[in-house]
């Protein structure tokens, strides 16, 4: 355990040594911002959620996670400080889920700091915060679950529905994040999306250990 | 210490480490020469478990590297080609995060930090970023990082290059201090480096050992009496043929 948080405290406070993590927070905040406020008409709506913030997080993920992600393999490569790593008596587990949650952790706080929006729909109205913590809850798994939301998006279930049985579509819309996700921000934790949740993280990170296992093989 | 028993990697069709055996003691440092592709940084990272051989096995201190990885990893203080780091960091966090890493917290971890500053001479950039030091300063910080938990085996991949010669004493006098508690395989192109500092020398071409014994013994094979006109006669010749 110990072995996995030096290996979290490296990887969070490398993501301040340089100007990504600023660069990265700031494009998030302000994009969100944009997007909630112009694109979304949240003032328009005349509803006091936030349904339309939480609406445009899958997409805004899609493009910022990878900044985030793809370093923590490829500069360890890139720098040949990887032989250093995996040549530290570090169990492969710990090493890959040290990683994972300093990059989960660090979108976790640039979640955080969307909080003036949840100040502000509480300053015009009376909105539902359970609701609006279990969206946060959902769109913090969510980060981890990124690439594959597009599986879930609408044209490609209408390329389904046409012609596919019901059944199948129902089998391939239920591997969406997308699904998964609307379910929490209606404010429902389902048992179901947050298993689902949890074993696409795990397949993940589980496939993450053995690739890094087959580098050692040359 | 260290016992290598008939290790073999080939990458594709080239065969990088071919069928090497090879034991050291404790309290010998020894020389591994060999012309640049012999195989000597491939073995290194297989002595480390960086990589995995296709065949053979590696016990450091009775712990098989293959099935016992953590628990060899534990004894091997090892300086990669190159002295890969962190460069964002400062040499006091990276040492920080080697200790962690390794189990060591608090009053141990300063400790050790300590010593290998001190051995290292890196008190004056301690707060400086990794990546805009000196490639000395950099190569120091690696060593520093290879002998913080005071490891009984040290693998040192080409500690020299790139050092002044003032810097490269400093090395070899920080080698003779330690060497005889330890087990050391240092890996150098310098051959009077070799007769400086090591007890043993072997030379490896093409995978595999071509020569062993102490560094005198080695020279006096040569008719000229030096060592690397035994290096070259031993390793060339072969080059020529192919």
């Amino acid at each position: 355990m110990s072995a996995m948080g030096a290996v979290f405290r490296r990887e969070f406070s490398a993501y301040f040594a340089t100007p990504i993590a600023f660069v990265f927070l700031i494009i998030f905040l302000f994009s969100i911002g944009i997007f909630t406020f112009y694109i979304g008409n949240f003032y328009n709506n005349g509803a006091a959620d936030l349904s339309v913030f939480f609406g445009f997080h899958p997409w805004l993920y899609l493009f910022l996670i990878p900044a985030l992600a793809m370093r923590l393999w490829a500069e360890e490569k890139r720098s040949g400080s990887i032989e250093l790593l995996l040549t530290l008596p570090l169990p492969v587990w710990a090493t890959v889920l040290g990683k994972f949650l300093a990059a989960w952790v660090f979108a976790g706080l640039a979640l955080a700091l969307t909080f003036p929006v949840w100040i502000t729909v509480n300053y015009l109205g009376h909105p539902d915060n359970g609701v609006i913590v279990a969206s946060y809850l959902g769109s913090v798994t969510l980060v981890v679950c990124f690439l594959f939301t597009v599986a879930g998006a609408s044209a490609v279930m209408d390329a389904f529905q046409g012609w596919a049985p019901p059944a199948l579509v129902e089998v391939v819309s239920s591997f969406s994040f997308l699904t998964h996700f609307t379910a929490i921000t209606a404010g429902v934790i389902d048992l179901r999306d947050a298993i689902f949740f949890f074993s696409v993280i795990g397949l993940f990170l589980y496939a993450n250990m053995l690739i890094i296992d087959l580098t050692k093989s040359g | 210490m260290l016992e290598i028993e008939k290790l073999t990697k080939r990458f594709d069709a080239m065969t990088a480490v071919d069928g090497l055996s090879l034991s050291v003691g404790q309290g010998e440092v020894l020389g591994f020469l060999g012309p640049n592709g012999a195989g000597k940084t491939t073995t290194m990272k297989m002595i480390t478990g960086f990589l995995t051989p296709d065949s053979g096995t590696v016990r450091v201190c009775g712990h098989d590297i293959g099935s016992d990885t953590l628990r060899a990893q534990v004894r091997i203080g090892y300086l990669p080609e190159g002295a890969p780091a962190y460069g964002e960091m400062t040499p006091r966090e990276f040492l920080g995060f080697i200790a962690g890493a390794r189990g060591l917290h608090g009053a141990a971890a300063r400790a050790a930090q300590d010593s290998a500053v001190a051995h290292t001479g890196l008190d004056a950039v301690m707060d400086r970023p990794i990546e805009t030091l000196s490639k000395g300063f950099r190569r120091r910080v690696g060593l520093a990082q290879a002998i913080l938990h005071d490891p009984d085996v040290l693998i040192l991949d080409e500690p020299t290059d790139g050092l002044d010669p003032n810097q490269k004493h400093a090395v070899r006098e920080l080698i003779r201090s330690i060497a005889a508690r330890k087990t050391i395989v240092i890996s150098t192109h310098m051959l009077e480096e070799v007769e400086a500092m090591c007890s043993r020398a072997v030379i490896i071409n093409r995978g595999a050992l071509v020569a062993d014994g102490t560094p005198a013994s080695l020279a006096a094979r040569a008719p000229s009496g030096r060592l690397d006109d035994l290096f070259r006669s031993l390793t060339s010749t072969e080059e020529v043929a192919a």
